[in-house]
């Protein structure tokens, strides 16, 4: 079985800055890490791997500080780690980028399941999976909150459709995006902790560097970044809390107050 | 060329979701400054009535309905061709799709497909001065706002349901319904081949009107009976802050954040939840919100209306209390 994980270096959203004169966010206010979404991806590859053998192959485009990420990927357990980085995949949105990373999947060839996060913790749209899945033309499952079972040609997975959970099977190779929390089989996954020697290895090990030449035969150069994107931010606007007439109060008073909230709504 | 707006009509077999209404009274708003006609799209069984009368009352003046095997309803890849077949058939400047799992799922194969451009989970879509289509979403779990334009068509856009007004139906309104075939090649279509419903979801708390959302302040799963009754007697439901999912106390489906479900009910009520921004960005846009929580300087503080500085374990148990007294009176 052979496995691609895709995997967002993203930064920590408590803690990075956001530009609002460039409309960009300021990369160099928080470290680049795994978005935690793919964290469970990871986690799930390396225990397909476990029980069918092969190898998991992980992937991410970035900005050459997305390396860090790739690094704790390999610490934990992942066999061979991509880093899709150019100026020219820079300023993609979702179309662009999940033809670049189509067009890396495509060039690793081969492959059998494709796996990623539902979504990122900084872009939020849950779209690259399946579009991913669309330039691949293949079938693809979102919203995963437990993968049943995996063989060698087929995956069954429960898939949150919004009003149920829908029991699906995909022929491979098929793409998957994981929810959290999320079930392989009987067992609620948790990302394990990388060890301290494996963390010191992944330091040394080789991560692979493809530009967007590396990917010409496969892609055409058209659709990657900018150029590739079909949208453009125009305006970012930090979100400022409504203005909430909030009242303080405590004690036996908060319990009349909420009464009298609730009463003007004719809720008691 | 390309005008009008096309709402699709979520419906894998369980009924057409009510927040398409909501897409179709946003659709006749855009379309005096976009130009062209309402339509809508949706996909139906042969063995059952479609409701397309419906989708006109509420703004299409053309609905296309898509008639597929009852087993097939369920699967996306026959809505994905069925919604990339009128796309080229109708050539819709605009787009809309509910921001529904399914809408996030199938949306984005639609727009790779056509190869144009996708905004997710909008909160607002409107008609700039130069007249195009602009779009409101929120990003960094919600900390920013962007607005995006799209530069090819169709512009496809999910929208955040509960987000656009629910329009009143209009009875007596006509319009066009087209019956459209399309080609499957078997059941299995495309790899792809649904075998059921696994589980229901035990609750949908984006259609609640009253939540009562507890934080890592509960001391054991068994005082969520607390939270129960005060639900139980509002009609409401119960919630709570990712902790509670990980410690397995409460399911994903109750679970209020940025990876749980988006809320907007009338009355939220946090008890016990700091408000972290993950949790933040899962409810903010609540109609009123109050806040039980001892330490009066926590962030949840600022977002809500009504800020109660106390222990939810007394001030719960105290209100019930004085709500069953007031329902005795009546």
């Amino acid at each position: 079985m052979n496995i691609v994980v895709l995997i967002k270096p993203t930064p920590d959203v408590t803690k990075v800055r956001f530009d609002v004169e460039r409309g960009v966010v300021d990369r160099s206010s928080a470290e680049l890490e795994i978005n935690q979404f793919d964290l469970y991806a990871v986690e799930v590859a390396l225990l397909i791997k476990e029980v069918l053998g092969g190898s998991v192959t992980a992937v991410s485009m970035a900005p050459p500080q997305g390396e860090r990420a790739l690094r704790d990927a390999v610490a934990r357990g992942v066999d061979k780690a991509i880093l899709l980085t150019d100026g020219r995949f820079a300023g993609a949105d979702t179309l662009a980028t999940s033809y670049t990373l189509a067009a890396a999947v495509r060039k690793l060839g081969g492959y059998d399941l494709i796996l990623c996060g539902e979504k990122s913790v900084d872009g939020d749209t849950a779209h690259v999976g399946p579009e991913v899945a669309e330039h691949l033309n293949v079938p693809h499952a979102a919203f995963v909150t437990r993968v049943v079972e995996v063989s060698s040609n087929k995956v069954v997975v429960e898939s949150d459709y919004g009003d149920a959970y829908y029991l699906l099977e995909l022929q491979l190779p098929a793409l998957i995006s994981l929810s959290r929390p999320v079930v392989f089989r009987d067992r609620v996954v948790e990302p394990r902790t990388p060890r301290l020697g494996d963390v010191l290895k992944a330091r040394r090990a080789r991560v692979e560097v493809w530009d967007a030449y590396y990917l010409a035969d496969v892609a055409d150069l058209e659709g990657f970044g900018l150029a590739g994107s079909a949208t453009r931010v125009v305006r970012v606007f930090n979100v400022f809390e409504k203005d909430r007439n909030s009242i303080t109060v405590s004690g036996e008073e908060g319990v009349d107050r909420i009464l009298e909230v609730l009463r003007s709504r004719r809720l008691v | 060329m390309w005008s009008g707006v096309l709402v699709y009509a979520e419906n894998y077999g369980r009924g057409l979701k009510s927040s398409v209404f909501e897409l179709l009274g946003k659709a006749s708003e855009l379309r005096t400054r976009l130009g062209g006609l309402v339509y809508s799209i949706t996909l139906a069984s042969e063995e059952v009535d479609v409701h397309a009368e419906e989708l006109i009352y509420y703004g299409s003046d053309k609905v296309l309905v898509y008639r597929v095997p009852k087993e097939l309803l369920p699967n996306q890849l026959v809505h994905r061709d069925a919604l990339v077949d009128s796309v080229k058939a109708l050539k819709p400047k605009l787009v809309l799709i509910s921001a529904t799992p399914w809408g996030r799922s199938l949306g984005p194969r639609v727009a790779a497909h056509l190869k144009t451009g996708i905004t997710a989970d909008c909160l607002d879509i409107y008609v700039d001065e130069n007249g195009d289509v602009v779009q409101v979403r929120p990003a960094f779990t919600g900390n920013v706002i962007a607005h995006i334009k799209t530069l090819r068509t169709p512009v496809i856009a999910t929208v955040r349901p509960k987000v656009f007004p629910m329009p009143e139906p209009d009875h007596g309104r006509k319009g066009d319904v087209l019956c459209m075939k399309l080609n499957i090649p078997g059941n299995d279509v495309a790899g792809v081949r649904v075998l059921g419903v696994a589980r229901e979801k035990l609750v949908k708390l984006s259609e609640a009107e009253v939540i009562i959302s507890v934080g890592k302040g509960l001391r054991s799963r068994e005082d969520l009976r607390l939270f129960e009754e005060l639900a139980k007697a509002l009609g409401g439901q119960v919630a709570c802050s990712r902790p509670l999912v990980d410690v397995g106390w409460m399911e994903r489906d109750r679970q209020v954040g940025f990876s749980g479900n988006v809320v907007r009910p009338r009355i939220y009520i946090a008890c016990g939840i700091s408000g972290a921004p993950q949790h933040l960005a899962g409810m903010r846009d609540s109609e009123y919100v109050i806040a039980v929580n001892t330490d009066s300087s926590a962030p949840i503080g600022r977002y809500s209306d009504l800020l109660v500085v106390g222990d939810f374990y007394e001030v719960i148990p105290k209100l019930v209390e004085r709500i069953k007294e007031l329902k005795s009176k009546l």
